[in-house]
């Protein structure tokens, strides 16, 4: 049993969700209080590489960890875009994963979210103006929150979901 | 209270139970993945917001795919009316035993897979062949641990077996009990989709096996399907509760025995979850093709549960 | 009910290839079927005696005897069960052969073969029954070879006129053995049977089995299943599979239980072996065919083995003198083949009906053909889902049945026989489990998804004639799942005489529950139906009432943002038996081919690959191989007798009857 008395000697590693941080995070389109009612407290989110170099998925990856731990929140990564509230899409989106990338908007069912990630998502980052590249994110999908970074730590992606919940202008 | 209540209360305390039981364990595996994870009522808020969300259906489906989760769902709910989950003295005893428990859960494994079938993606069809593969080789276990029960009872009646151990307590430590309550603990864990025969939390359609039939199913379906699974760990952990330690299962339908009943099962079902909790910790999900080595090993377990019953009798 | 037969098959010949012939065929199979419905239930459920004798017919050989009892009126109301859908599915279907001389024939062997095999169990003397057993066989090999244009047809009905043939000379011998002076009615028998040794009991009941066993199609006598059944006409392949088999059974209940009144354990733990073998075997094999009626064929081989274990074990119970466990297997086994009738047929009549539509039975080239053939896809759905044995249909309530009647066999004093039974209980739910992924298979690989050829896509709905015939055996399938409370009494008491002198009878609250002895057991089928149906629809209308409000979404198929879905990109039928395939290896030996072509140019680039596979037939190659060798070698040996010569021949007479003589004179003398 030496698993379970290492686990019983580490205890719970999760570290509280430091402040909101505006620099980083864009609210660009407003989410209606229907669904921030509804995916108040279970999203699914289905994240999607559209050509990113990984950097973004290392930090995404980094969410699931029991130190950042997302499902605190009622988010849970999930397979299939059809069960998923919210995409969140990292990398320029490169020309051969538009078309998919359209695809996975239209699978998911309404109401529906997106975040895209890191600088490339927003202005194609370092790529911008390559011959593999579409365009941003938003040229393809509607984005609800760019959150920049290259790449952004997962603290501020965590932050960026939540800001498309919880905003609302009065 | 008439016998006949019991039936829809049976239904409804299964229904309001079975979500929490998946966050419970999922609780349980978040603190022993040193996280804080979501709380415990957090399938419901799920289930909540998927009755709500738009159905996007293919263009390649046909009806069965719009029928399949209600008779998934019909069928599971259908079984928490046979099971003795609260009370000894079953309304509908005479309608259907262990046997029929067992394939009316299979009536829904079938329509499952059909419906993985329906829309034409590959990963539907790969789903849909393990899904039937596992469920047939868990089969034989069943049968022959349902008959180790039945012949120390002398029906294969649920309500019989629960009440012969509560007559005879020596009896739950009866080597043929001990051994089938094994054999049956391994099939649960192989036909509720659970580590190390199938991964409920992964992401990756290659490795899956219940979750790759559902990967086309959204809204109020997918919200019926994922509830109608967790009846289905509900059911399996129900017998495995209440015809092996059965104490405290109301014997006669007074309110109080009633409440101390849903009190124990909680209990018991909590206990069940932390076992699982903790196998899933530690073990690593089997090769597809290491799955029959694991069925066969319950069905040995069973044929040694059925050999002990017959000659300690 | 002769007179309907009778008139059918004239009918068939006389009107020419019309319409007007395939109708009025048709009507006479559908009214002689009708008469035989009543007749069996006149002797069955009001106990009417049924007795005649026809001395005349055929004197010299002894007379021609018919009676119905109890076990024969189950089968003959088997038979007229599914041969009046059947007949008129046939109608319908039998439109492909307007205009040629096939449909002459298909019309009236039809109704010969219906004729001769409702005859089988009324007759009551060896000759009458051996008469129409062998007229069955032949009706049936002549419906066979309907469509022989092929090399495999005509093989198919080699085999299968080969093994009905042996068949026939080993039931020959058995009755011989019985009553070596010349077999009579079955009462004689009875008495002679009873007087005789031991031995040649045994050696009675083997030829016995053999020859009913290679009708019903146990394993190893299997083979000629999987060749004949494809190759027939639809509706034929389901009455072949629905009645002609269960024949097999029939003789065997009435040779070993009746005339021979029972025998020592061995035989039941035989049959119960082979039944089981078969069980298995035979769901192992159907679950790796392409061929959707191959598939069938070796899903009634699975059945009978399910049979033949019910069967086996009333052998076993009425030798260890539990005549009560006795009569409960011998009706669930007796309800099974009735079930089996049933959605066998069914199943049959729907894959008439895609291959009506596609002109293919290869489910590798199927597919969607929910959408183009709603009708069929349902009924097919029914039959399937009865045939996996789930509730709340037929398959499920005999299978539930035979589970619990081979329980007490646990408790026999005999380790050997507890043994077995255990064995046999752990083999019969395997079946249960494959038979359940080989129907998911069946249906779903044929009728959903998307079309995998243009025939597939182009397929049209069955006639409304073969869809009636569809609809009436669905019908059948649930009304004898919700009526088995009120047919299982009936069964048991034709099962009760036969398995024990006056034992009690062992079953069945009548009202909506069954009950095995000893309230061991008790289901109602009704009440898992009526339940199952309105937690489905109170389900259905809270969704409706309290669910979401926004309309339904069409949109493609998920596949991970690929550009485009082929049906090139659905699972195949052989990829869904992948799993098992790998799982059962010791028993397949699977076998694969795989070629490569690569571009001329430069073998980096591959053209096309080829992909061959193929599972080991073990019983083709190591059982009936090495005989059809060796008798190969020695018909070419007396070939050598062949000269051509007719001196030769002169001389061979010449000698036989200076032999024959000679005898007379040696043997008149004494």
């Amino acid at each position: 049993m030496g698993l379970l008395s290492k686990i019983l000697r580490t205890g719970i590693v999760t570290e509280p969700l430091p402040a909101g941080d505006s620099e980083v995070v864009h609210l660009v389109r407003e989410v209606d209080a229907e669904s921030r009612r509804l995916f108040g407290r279970a999203l699914g989110i289905r994240e999607v590489d559209a050509g990113s170099c990984n950097g973004c998925e290392v930090e995404i990856t980094g969410l699931m960890s029991p130190v950042y731990d997302s499902e605190r929140f009622g988010f849970h990564f999930v397979a299939s875009p059809r069960h998923a509230d919210l995409l969140l899409v990292t990398g320029p989106v490169t020309r051969n994963m538009e078309v998919p990338l359209r695809k996975t908007y239209e699978a998911t069912p309404a109401p529906k979210l997106v975040v895209a990630v890191g600088d490339c998502a927003r202005t194609c980052g370092v790529f911008a103006g390559s011959y593999a590249v579409a365009g941003s994110v938003d040229s393809v999908i509607p984005v609800n929150v760019f959150v920049d970074g290259c790449p952004p730590e997962p603290a501020q992606i965590l932050q960026g979901i939540l800001a498309a919940l919880r905003s609302g202008r009065a | 209270m008439s016998v006949w209540l019991l039936a829809p209360l049976q239904a409804s305390v299964a229904l309001l139970l079975a979500p929490g039981l998946i966050g419970a364990i999922r609780w349980m595996k978040a603190r022993l993945q040193n996280r804080r994870g979501s709380p415990v009522w957090q399938p419901y808020l799920e289930l909540r917001k998927l009755f709500a969300k738009e159905v996007v259906v293919s263009s390649n489906a046909s009806w069965l795919f719009h029928a399949a989760p209600f008779i998934v769902f019909g069928s599971t709910v259908t079984v928490t009316l046979l099971v003795p989950l609260l009370a000894v003295p079953l309304p509908f005893a005479g309608a259907g035993d262990l046997l029929v428990v067992v394939y009316l859960l299979l009536l829904g494994t079938f329509f499952l897979a059909l419906a993985g079938l329906d829309p034409g993606s590959p990963f539907g069809g790969m789903g849909a062949s393990r899904e039937m593969t596992v469920a047939a080789l868990a089969e034989p276990t069943m049968a022959l641990a349902i008959f180790a029960l039945a012949w120390g009872a002398g029906s294969t009646d649920l309500g019989q077996i629960a009440s012969r151990i509560l007559t005879i307590p020596s009896e739950a430590l009866a080597p043929g009990h001990v051994l089938a309550f094994a054999a049956i603990f391994l099939v649960t864990l192989a036909e509720t989709g659970r580590l190390p025969v199938d991964n409920p939390g992964t992401h990756l359609e290659l490795t899956m096996i219940h979750e790759a039939m559902v990967l086309e199913y959204s809204g109020r379906y997918l919200a019926l399907i994922e509830w109608a699974a967790s009846l289905k760990l509900l059911v399996f952990f129900t017998l495995l509760a209440n015809l092996f330690v059965p104490w405290g299962v109301a014997a006669a339908l007074t309110p109080g025995a009633l409440l101390w009943s849903v009190l124990t099962l909680a209990l018991k079902l909590l206990a069940l979850g932390g076992a699982v909790a903790v196998v899933e910790t530690h073990i690593a999900k089997l090769r597809l093709f290491r799955v029959p080595e694991l069925l066969s090993a319950s069905f040995i377990l069973a044929l040694l549960a059925v050999t002990a019953s017959f000659l300690l009798r | 009910m002769v007179s309907g037969y009778a008139a059918g098959a004239a009918a068939a010949l006389v009107f020419g290839t019309g319409a007007l012939a395939r109708w009025a065929s048709a009507l006479g199979a559908i009214v002689g079927a009708a008469a035989g419905v009543a007749l069996a239930a006149g002797a069955w459920v009001w106990g009417a005696a049924f007795v005649l004798e026809a001395p005349g017919l055929l004197g010299p050989a002894g007379g021609m005897a018919f009676s119905l009892d109890g076990l024969g009126a189950v089968f003959l109301g088997l038979t007229s069960l599914i041969a009046a859908p059947s007949a008129l599915y046939g109608a319908g279907y039998s439109r492909t052969w307007d205009g040629r001389p096939a449909l002459r024939q298909v019309g009236f062997m039809l109704n010969v073969f219906l004729l001769t095999m409702s005859l089988v169990p009324l007759a009551d003397g060896a000759l009458t029954f051996l008469l129409f057993w062998e007229g069955m066989s032949l009706s049936s090999y002549f419906l066979v070879l309907t469509e022989a244009d092929g090399p495999d047809v005509v093989e198919a009905g080699q085999w299968y006129l080969a093994m009905t043939q042996i068949g026939l000379a080993c039931l020959l011998g058995a009755f011989l053995l019985i009553q070596s002076g010349g077999p009579g009615s079955f009462a004689s028998l009875r008495a002679a049977a009873a007087e005789l040794p031991a031995g040649t009991r045994d050696a009675v009941f083997a030829l016995a089995l053999v020859g009913f066993g290679g009708k019903a199609g146990l394993i190893p006598l299997h083979v000629w299943l999987p060749r004949a059944h494809p190759a027939a006409p639809s509706h034929v392949s389901a009455l072949m599979s629905g009645a002609m088999i269960k024949m097999g059974v029939y003789g065997l209940l009435r040779v070993g239980l009746d005339v021979l009144g029972g025998g020592p354990a061995w035989w039941g733990a035989l049959v119960i072996g082979l039944g089981a073998l078969s069980a298995v075997l035979g769901i192992l094999y159907a679950l790796t065919e392409d061929d959707i009626k191959r598939l069938l064929a070796y899903s009634s081989v699975e059945n009978i083995g399910v049979i033949m274990l019910g069967v086996g074990a009333a052998f076993l119970f009425k030798s260890l003198g539990m005549p009560q466990a006795g009569a409960l297997a011998l009706a669930a086994a007796l309800f099974h083949a009735v079930n089996h009738a049933a959605f066998k047929g069914l199943l049959f009549l729907g894959a008439g009906a895609v291959l009506h539509a596609t002109g293919t039975r290869d489910m590798n080239h199927l597919g969607g053909l929910i959408r183009g053939m709603p009708w069929t896809a349902a009924l097919f759905l029914v039959g399937s889902v009865a045939i996996a044995g789930l509730p709340p249909l037929n398959g499920f309530v005999s299978e539930w049945l035979l589970f619990q009647s081979l329980l007490p066999g646990i408790g026999v004093p005999s380790p050997l026989v507890a043994v077995l039974m255990v064995l046999a209980l752990g083999m019969l739910a395997l079946t249960a489990g494959l038979a359940a992924a080989c129907f998911v298979k069946a249906f779903g690989i044929t009728f959903l998804a998307i079309p995998r050829s243009p025939e597939a896509l182009a397929a049209h709905e069955a006639a409304w004639s073969m869809r009636v015939g569809m609809v009436a055996l669905a019908g059948a399938c649930l009304a004898l799942s919700v009526g088995a409370s009120v047919i299982l009494p009936l069964l048991s008491a034709v099962a009760v005489p036969l398995v024990g002198p006056a034992a009690p009878a062992p079953v069945f609250n009548v009202g909506v529950t069954l009950r095995t002895p000893e309230g061991f057991a008790r289901m109602s089928p009704l009440l898992v139906a009526a339940g199952l149906g309105l937690v489905v629809l109170a389900t259905w209308l809270a969704v409706r009432l309290f669910g979401s409000r926004r309309p339904l979404r069409v949109g493609e198929t998920w596949g991970c943002g690929r550009v485009v879905q082929t049906p090139r990109m659905e699972y195949t039928s052989t990829a869904f038996a992948e799993p098992l395939r790998r799982i059962f290896a010791a028993f397949y030996r699977p076998s694969e081919d795989v070629s490569i072509d690569f571009h001329p140019e430069s073998r980096y680039f591959v053209q096309s690959i080829s992909y061959r596979s193929a599972i080991e037939p073990w019983f083709e190659r190591y059982l009936y191989a090495p005989v059809i060798a060796r008798v190969r070698l020695w018909s070419e040996r007396v070939l050598a007798l062949q000269s051509g010569s007719v001196h030769a021949y002169l001389t061979y007479l010449v000698a036989v009857l200076v032999l024959l003589l000679g005898w007379l004179a040696v043997t008149g003398r004494r």
